[in-house]
């Protein structure tokens, strides 16, 4: 690895204390913490400017009527018409999720905050995961009772291929809430240190002078414009993967398949 | 060889496999768009399904990355 080089890309997903121990025990107000709260700030607020019921509404409400309505109809067209009772759980980690991942993304630093991407930790997306994974088993339990297991059994396998196909039904269904983990938050972890090392490129360039130096410098830069330019998008399309995977999953514990 | 060499050849392997859900990533959005040209009219209906293949291309790149990562930093 490059010794001179003093940019550490993992830095950025340290989590550190912000207030010290409460009496001793275990939990300390983290920087993580503080952006989860931020991010609900946010959502509260976006919310709050579009919840006016107006008839005629305007450009704040179309907005916020926008998000609403294309969580509602990718239930509607996923899960059928029992899907609506899943919305508030889909919209909270669709909501959460972009939102925390867009403000990962702003440039905070140049007005010296620490900006921290809450989505960067196994733990969050671990734990919204697994909830998920929750809301389906207990659904599908409560719903067809033992039934549930059917899920593992296509229907009209012949004997022998229920052999195989029932153990690589089971391990794809319990290895669901690691991907859906894993996805997130590997894809804000990458995104993160691509756009940090090319930064570092910027600043090692410039300080070596020269004519390749700044040259080097100047390539990175249009690069970083260009990644962030994707990353935006991936911001949005792995929030949306994770609410439209965690309606199918819903789907699969209604409607059986 | 000794071990820090061979992390880090071992993370420039891993991320061979980057490399292999870019095709897969590439093949999904190229398939899905030749065939939209071709009937424009059913390509809204099957976003969904673009998005998943998508998903379900792109967790195994990100997985060789992880597993780069986990060479580098936690072995």
């Amino acid at each position: 690895m490059a010794a001179e080089s003093k940019i550490d890309p993992m830095h950025q997903f340290q989590i550190s204390p912000l207030a010290g121990h409460l009496d001793g025990t275990p939990f300390v107000f983290t920087n993580s913490a503080l952006w989860m709260l931020v991010v609900l700030a946010l959502i509260w607020l976006f919310m709050l400017g579009g919840m006016k019921r107006q008839l005629v509404p305007g450009r704040w409400q179309v907005m916020v009527e926008g998000v609403t309505g294309f969580v509602s109809s990718m239930l509607a067209t996923n899960v059928g018409p029992e899907g609506r009772k899943y919305v508030p759980w889909v919209f909270t980690i669709f909501m959460f999720i972009l939102f925390a991942n867009l403000l990962g993304m702003m440039p905070l630093a140049l007005l010296g905050a620490q900006p921290f991407t809450v989505t960067s930790q196994f733990t969050v997306t671990g734990v919204m995961a697994i909830i998920s994974f929750g809301i389906v088993l207990v659904t599908g339990f409560w719903r067809h009772k033992l039934h549930f297991f059917s899920l593992f059994v296509p229907h009209g396998t012949p004997f022998i291929l229920k052999l195989l196909i029932v153990p690589i039904e089971f391990v794809s269904f319990m290895v669901r809430p690691f991907s859906l983990a894993l996805r997130l938050f590997v894809a804000m972890i990458a995104g993160h240190i691509l756009v940090e090392v090319f930064g570092s490129f910027v600043v090692s360039g410039i300080n070596a002078g020269g004519v390749m130096g700044p040259a080097i410098s100047l390539l990175s830069f249009v690069f970083i414009v260009g990644v962030m330019a994707l990353e935006v998008l991936v911001c949005a399309i792995q929030a949306y993967v994770f609410a439209l995977l965690t309606s199918l999953y819903i789907n699969d514990a209604v409607n059986l398949h | 060889m000794d071990l820090a060499s061979a992390k880090v050849i071992g993370a420039g392997l891993a991320a061979i496999g980057v490399g292999a859900a870019a095709i897969g990533v590439g093949n999904v959005f190229g398939s899905f768009l030749e065939s939209a040209i071709r009937n424009p009219a059913a390509a809204d209906s099957q976003q969904g399904r673009l998005f998943i293949g998508f998903a379900a291309a792109e967790l195994l790149g990100l997985i060789a990355f992880a597993v780069a990562m986990i060479i580098l930093y936690a072995v």
